[in-house]
């Protein structure tokens, strides 16, 4: 992975971690009703998986797909899904629901994955993991490895080995994101269950929902100009 | 479009919304007992700065005729800070006001001119009966899932009476919410421990047993609803149901502490067909299972049967009949409406098994008719019933309707309609009423006043996550 591509999955993942509705809101109302700043900490272990396992799902189905077929492909698909979830984000009223604040850490991850996913979070990775617009599979992808995801399906004999790499890769990239989303989202727990208190909210809280459904109407766009202009 | 910033009227925890501006305007339920013209949704200036405080400022009248509008609440409240449902960026500006009569419920936009709501949706019986099974909706507060109104009746039917839910954004009825009622039949109020996944209903009648007025053999059969439910509020499953006593008749307003750590709360108990006296009964969890016991009893006052109305003349006392009561939001001061005795208490419940009496203000009653100190000349029917808490606990509105049939038995010639302002000492307690508000009789053009809403929320409309 280069400097650019982890520095960029690591941005992504702060971006989460910054959200309250990602995550650290819900570790610092545990810590507080629990009156333990350790339940805090305990809570961000499965809100963390649960997150993880929203990103790999995508992550890694856009570095195989980028290597079983081309990276055209999967970022055309891609910057499409890019492009729906932005508009469904930006214009449905619906906001997610899950009734209930005693979560066993099953139901914490479980909760993750969900509002991960239903916020679109591993989507975001599509233009990250599949940039390279006409000239194929990304170039920067993999420098470091052995052998590129994108070359290495086209290797005799080598497809096995270079889907297990590219999986590897995915799970890699996920890795990142949710390492930096933890990350951030722990500190900000911290700060405000410590110092800083949740009056803040009231003014802090801006609408992030609104901003990351323009900024993956964005990425759509950018990706599929990359790709097809 | 949702806003950027949270609704500034949200607050993450009952501390912080106890420090909340204080309110201008109240929202009152105005109601045409004959239904000769239609009901309203009054506006009262409650500003002490302002030239018109204390009257009437705002006045919107329904599209229709016999509604008997009853308690309202908001579309969206504090909870909607809640972690794992949040959508902080939705507005608090619609009342949804049901008709406890008709079965419509109202949607009422609050926003553009807080004076002069306006109607944006009328949601007709069938939609609440076919989609949901229920009618008389009755109780409306937001929560995780939308919002929850609770209805007395089935549709078509006596019951079960249970709980609809309508959705957030667009209003429309989803559906039922029970997955599970258990043998629940009657229902009244809905609330809950949000941070415990609880939720809490109480029982009064259904539609035959109450629209027509108390019916004295059902209640000296003790028919009417003496039991608690409790419910997992996230798989909708009644998990226990707790009987307070067949002569305890009628178990109405439950009041959760506001606290989300704490798992106690008060139903007030209208009557006891042993004595007449009323109750207030605290519940708390004792391990897996909920506990309840009496902790307030106010004995009935004995009259001359020839001051009493004729339902209850064989009695020769006035019953107390606590037909509502209200937490502060600091989860201090419980107050309490004994309606036929005409009295407001108001008792410290910092210990919750232990509530001590620190306050208490007369007005009407069935016998004493205590008149306001505003207008000393006039004696008032109908007592304190409706009582609200500002969010800062130092100011309570009471209003003096029960509901239409009733007033009729207990107060035969005509509650009249009024609603009065107590000022309280938040560190110390006591009533005082405030002489300078008391909108009164022609004010209300002819209806008589049930429910009292605050503008930006009050004691008994919002529920927090985070203490």
């Amino acid at each position: 992975m280069t400097t650019g591509t982890t520095l960029a999955l690591a941005g992504l993942g702060a971006f989460h971690g910054l959200n309250p509705a990602m995550g650290w809101l819900l570790a610092v109302a545990i810590g507080l009703q629990e009156r333990s700043r350790w339940a805090m900490a305990r809570s961000l272990a499965p809100i963390g998986a649960g997150h993880f396992v929203s990103i790999a799902a995508v992550a890694v189905a856009v570095t195989v797909g980028a290597s079983a077929w081309t990276t055209r492909v999967v970022a055309v698909a891609g910057g499409a899904a890019l492009l729906g979830m932005g508009m469904w984000r930006l214009l449905s009223k619906r906001h997610f629901t899950w009734v209930g604040m005693r979560l066993s850490a099953w139901q914490l991850a479980a909760w993750s994955f969900l509002m991960a996913s239903v916020h679109g979070a591993g989507l975001m990775l599509v233009p990250v993991l599949a940039s390279g617009g006409r000239n194929g599979p990304a170039g920067h992808l993999g420098h470091t490895m052995a052998s590129e995801p994108g070359t290495a399906a086209k290797e005799p004999g080598g497809r096995t080995t270079g889907l297990g790499e590219a999986a590897v890769h995915g799970l890699l990239a996920a890795g990142v994101h949710t390492v930096a989303m933890l990350a951030v989202g722990a500190v900000i727990a911290f700060v405000v269950y410590q110092f800083v208190g949740l009056t803040i909210l009231r003014t802090a809280w801006i609408n992030l929902d609104l901003i990351w459904a323009v900024v993956l109407l964005a990425a759509g766009l950018l990706t599929l100009v990359g790709v097809l202009v | 479009m949702p806003r950027f910033t949270p609704d500034p009227t949200f607050y993450p925890s009952p501390r912080d919304a106890a420090a909340a501006p204080v309110e201008k305007l109240a929202y009152v339920a105005a109601f045409a007992r004959p239904a000769d013209k239609p009901d309203a949704l009054a506006v009262l200036d409650v500003d002490e700065t302002s030239a018109s405080y204390g009257e009437v400022v705002g006045w919107t009248e329904l599209p229709n005729l016999g509604d008997e509008v009853h308690h309202f609440g908001w579309n969206a409240c504090s909870s909607a800070l809640c972690p794992t449902a949040a959508h902080p960026h939705v507005e608090r500006r619609y009342l949804v006001v049901p008709g406890i009569r008709s079965s419509r419920i109202y949607v009422i936009d609050t926003r553009d001119d807080p004076t002069s709501p306006r109607v944006v949706k009328v949601l007709e019986a069938d939609e609440l009966g076919k989609r949901a099974g229920y009618s008389r909706p009755h109780t409306v507060h937001c929560g995780p899932e939308g919002i929850y109104v609770s209805a007395l009746g089935g549709h078509g039917e006596e019951g079960p009476g249970g709980v609809a839910i309508l959705d957030h954004t667009t209003f429309e009825v989803r559906g039922p919410w029970e997955a599970d009622r258990g043998d629940q039949y009657l229902a009244y109020d809905l609330w809950w421990h949000i941070g415990h996944d609880v939720a809490v209903t109480s029982e009064w009648g259904t539609p035959s047993m109450i629209e027509n007025g108390v019916v004295p053999e059902l209640l000296l059969a003790n028919k009417y609803g003496h039991r608690l439910h409790f419910w997992d509020l996230r798989k909708r499953r009644n998990i226990q149901t707790v009987d307070l006593g067949a002569q305890h008749q009628m178990a109405l307003e439950l009041r959760p502490a506001h606290d989300p750590r704490k798992q106690y709360g008060f139903v007030g108990v209208v009557v006891s067909t042993e004595d007449l006296s009323a109750s207030v009964w605290l519940w708390t969890r004792e391990g897996s299972e909920f506990a309840v016991r009496k902790v307030i009893e106010i004995p009935a006052e004995p009259a001359d049967a020839a001051d009493l109305p004729p339902a209850l003349q064989p009695f020769g006392a006035v019953p107390p009949l606590v037909t509502d009561i209200d937490l502060s939001v600091d989860d201090r001061f419980l107050y309490v409406s004994a309606w036929g005795t005409g009295e407001l208490l108001q008792y410290d419940v910092t210990d919750p098994e232990h509530p001590r009496k620190t306050g208490s203000v007369r007005l009407g009653g069935v016998v004493r008719r205590t008149p306001h100190p505003a207008v000393p000349e006039l004696a008032l029917s109908g007592g304190p019933q409706m009582v609200e808490v500002s969010r800062d606990g130092a100011r309570v509105y009471v209003s003096n309707s029960l509901y239409g049939a009733w007033d009729d038995q207990f107060y035969p010639d005509g509650v009249g309609a009024w609603v009065a302002k107590l000022d309280v000492d938040p560190r110390t307690g006591g009533l005082t009423p405030d002489e300078r508000f008391f909108p009164h009789d022609t004010d209300f053009r002819g209806r008589r006043v049930h429910q009292i809403r605050l503008q930006g929320g009050d004691a008994s409309s919002d529920s927090y996550c985070f203490p």
